[in-house]
């Protein structure tokens, strides 16, 4: 769908997923790295294992479509040749510290001269402007500041964040959108703008109700750990719970929707003899668990914790499936690979690396449309790997000069 | 008044919950015109989620609805009733994009399916987002928000190494979910902007948050190792935590990657001496002593509010975060700084914020216009002014049951 359109991505790790979403959507995606390979190709897993710049899983998954070229954009003729980039470019995405592209001459107001049509999109962890604009971060620092992780862990050790990290990806996902919006309105008027993201910013959205109950009552949310609280007697209800070969995801659910998935697991247990005599006492029709004591909801979550003890993820989500119970498997990477959902929607599919002479399984991108789905092109660059074709079939330098440039480190 | 990216769209949003009215609420931000359509009997199901205003269960109070649906207009619809969904097409008719998030196949049973919008309006986009797509054998399964961030495997890494799996706040992969709706929206606007087609967009919340994961999955396909959760730790850092403060579950976040932050750490704490030692001096080193470094940070930082490190460690260059909670981040001076949070006066709720897009951008600045709507509230300014309906056909339609 974007497919008239050229993308320049000067980010590191903190924007690689923007430039990722836009090519899932068709849009031409240049990553430029610096000499000797982007500072995220350091970033594991790698493939095999092994610690190496080409092999690095985390720069595979999120510079996938993407071309790649280096390029050195603090020498002169690096900058001469990145201007020239720039006026066939309509969306630069960086992810430097704020005034550092300024400082090089190559800042927004420096390249929106040469290309008025140009978007800009700079993402960092305060924003552009502001009290903390210089501020260090990392990705833990800004799922601290950002809000969530006070929200999330036990609450007898210190707020955790998610152990695989996540802000600047739910942040490249909000500058793509901010980058598409710019685009959107470049198209109807010609004219470009800068768009600056946050990554704090980005991450206060999944507080959820925790910051409009602070406002409107004065509630301040906590982590639980594998409970729920805020019901009206109990204090909390079991969300997270073992079973036989790992951990599923349910709960007494409340509303009509949850009375039926109480009364398909109660059934379930009755089926195989597994109900106390407590469960025929219970009208589940009628039951509100929102107002239920902490007794009574511990004297129905010991069975039901007896029960799941007794079986696998996998049954527990088929039966769930069946009996519609609100149960969800507690996934690992090992579930979601052999989810039978996703391997129904086609989400797998195999690209080529021909540098390992062999064919790699990658997720699709994630929407589907009338006329098929959104399609993966290519794997992501090996180091250069598009030098020749930008440079010598974009820009039309001679060979001649694509040594003397590689030669006086340029690119 | 600026102009604004999106003056000339307008969506018809039939979602509720968050997933799909986020969508609707960032257009709205850019200068869409948006109108939600709920029921009288079915309301948002968000409308009957805490808080409310003064403790008042009441649907017009209720806070959670509110910060997903400001700037839009509110109506109630009737769709099941023959009249409802004939008006239903006249809103369609005047629209560029639906929004829907019913579970799969509900559109269908209604007869307001894709097929069925082209027919009033041939270059419509439809937006379905869905728990795990509008396909495939689970297609139909009900769940929570909450629910999915399990089953898309992020509870499975959230947590420590000694225990069970924990829930990571919120409805996780909702968030995602709405970013990449509004990416997936934008780019079929912009395809129809220049090709005058309009297109189908099924949205997979499981497949959207299965993306985030997506090095992790590489890690199990190519080298059969399965992420587990470490708590705050990260293999190429340390010290990299929450380290606790002064007040009571006030927490600063310290990430330590290299030997130059680590000296400036050094700097920070000064005394006493245990930070000097050799065992401490080298990542190598801090990585094998990791719980003895845990520990003898601990005690110092406890000694300051979380305010106080947070400054001191970012003045020396130390990645540093307050674990700030909800009002922290309501009070935040960068956050303000940026206008994250719109103040707007909604007439059940009263003064309360609202929250802006994560960005700031040069020439088209985002505007929360309106409060979010009362249920109905703007049903007679749709019906007549909007859709042109008499005054008449208002008074007959609403006492036939249409607009409940």
């Amino acid at each position: 769908m974007l497919s008239p359109y050229r993308v320049l991505d000067l980010c590191d790790e903190k924007g690689l997923f923007c430039g990722k979403l836009l090519s899932d959507f068709g849009a031409n995606v240049i990553k430029i790295e610096r000499l000797g390979g982007d500072p995220a190709r350091n970033i594991g897993p790698f493939y095999g294992d092994v610690p190496d710049p080409e092999k690095s899983l985390f720069w595979w998954a999120f510079n996938i479509n993407k071309k790649g070229i280096t390029l050195n954009i603090e020498t002169a003729d690096g900058k001469e040749i990145f201007k020239r980039l720039v006026q066939t470019a309509d969306i630069v995405i960086e992810s430097f510290a704020p005034g550092r592209l300024d400082d090089l001459g190559l800042g927004y107001s420096q390249l929106s001269e040469i290309n008025p049509s140009l978007v800009m999109v700079a993402i960092t962890p305060f924003g552009q402007t502001g009290p903390y604009k210089n501020f260090k971060a990392s990705d833990l620092t800004c799922m601290a500041m950002g809000g969530i992780m006070f929200l999330t862990g036990s609450p007898d050790r210190p707020p955790v964040r998610i152990s695989c990290p996540q802000s600047y990806l739910q942040a490249g996902a909000e500058a793509a959108a901010g980058a598409l919006s710019a685009l959107y309105y470049c198209g109807r008027t010609g004219r470009g703008q800068f768009v600056d993201v946050s990554i704090q910013a980005s991450l206060v959205t999944l507080l959820l109700q925790a910051r409009i109950s602070w406002e409107i009552s004065k509630k301040i949310f906590k982590r639980s750990g594998q409970i729920r609280g805020g019901f009206k007697a109990a204090k909390g209800m079991r969300q997270v719970w073992p079973c036989k070969d790992g951990y599923v995801c349910f709960n007494l659910a409340l509303g009509p929707a949850g009375m039926a998935s109480n009364r398909g697991l109660a059934e379930l247990m009755k089926s195989e003899g597994m109900a106390p005599p407590l469960f025929n006492e219970i009208n589940w029709d009628t039951s509100n668990f929102g107002i239920a004591t902490q007794e009574e909801i511990d004297a129905i979550e010991e069975w039901i914790g007896k029960f799941f003890m007794e079986h696998t993820k996998e049954y527990l989500d088929r039966e769930a499936e069946k009996r519609r119970i609100l149960l969800f498997p507690v996934s690992t990477v090992e579930d979601i690979y052999k989810n039978p959902q996703l391997k129904a929607r086609d989400f797998w599919v195999e690209l080529e690396h021909p540098e390992l002479n062999r064919t790699i399984t990658y997720q699709r991108p994630c929407i589907t449309y009338s006329e098929g789905s959104l399609q993966l092109m290519r794997k992501a660059p090996l180091i250069g790997e598009h030098n020749e074709e930008i440079y010598a079939g974009g820009l039309g330098f001679s060979k001649e000069e694509l040594k003397m440039l590689k030669g006086a480190g340029v690119i | 008044m600026a102009e604004k990216v999106f003056e000339d769209i307008k969506v018809t949003d039939l979602s509720w919950a968050a997933a799909g009215p986020g969508i609707g609420m960032f257009l709205a931000s850019l200068g869409a015109e948006v109108i939600h359509i709920e029921t009288k009997s079915h309301p948002d199901v968000l409308r009957s989620g805490g808080p409310f205003k003064d403790n008042k269960i009441h649907p017009d109070k209720s806070g959670s609805f509110a910060q997903y649906n400001a700037g839009k207009y509110g109506i109630t619809l009737n769709l099941r009733s023959p009249q409802g969904k004939q008006i239903f097409k006249k809103i369609v008719a005047r629209s560029d994009v639906v929004l829907e998030n019913m579970s799969p196949g509900a559109m269908k049973r209604l007869g307001l399916d894709f097929g069925e919008l082209q027919k009033v309006k041939p270059d419509i986009i439809m937006v379905s987002a869905s728990l795990q797509g509008q396909t495939g054998p689970a297609r139909e399964r009900i769940g929570f928000g909450h629910q999915l961030a399990a089953l898309s495997g992020f509870y499975e890494v959230c947590g420590w190494p000694d225990r069970g799996p924990e829930m990571v706040w919120g409805a996780y992969t909702d968030y995602i979910s709405i970013r990449i709706g509004i990416v997936a929206l934008i780019s079929a606007l912009d395809y129809k902007r220049r090709t005058g087609k309009g297109r189908y967009l099924d949205l997979s919340e499981f497949e959207a948050g299965v993306g985030l994961l997506a090095p992790e999955i590489l890690d199990y396909t190519l080298n059969g190792k399965v992420v587990k959760r470490m708590g705050n730790r990260c293999l190429y850092a340390a010290p990299h935590g929450a380290f606790p403060c002064k007040d009571e579950d006030t927490w600063c976040a310290i990430a330590v990657f290299t030997d130059e932050e680590w000296q400036n750490l050094c700097e920070v704490i000064d005394s006493p001496d245990w930070v000097r030692g050799p065992e401490f001096a080298t990542l190598t080193g801090r990585k094998a002593n990791e719980d003895k470094l845990e520990k003898l940070l601990s005690e110092w930082t406890v000694n300051w509010t979380a305010e106080e490190l947070f400054q001191r460690l970012q003045r020396a260059n130390v990645p540093a975060g307050i674990v700030q909670n909800p009002r922290e981040i309501q009070e935040d001076k960068q956050l303000d700084h940026r206008h994250h949070f719109w103040e707007l006066l909604h007439p059940q709720i009263g003064k309360h914020h609202y929250e802006a897009p994560a960005f700031i951008i040069s020439e088209t600045p985002v505007e929360i216009r309106m409060p979010a709507p009362c249920l109905g509230e703007h049903n007679k300014h749709v019906y007549t002014k909007i859709l042109g309906l008499s005054d008449q056909e208002f008074i007959e339609l609403s006492a036939n049951g249409v607009f409940d």
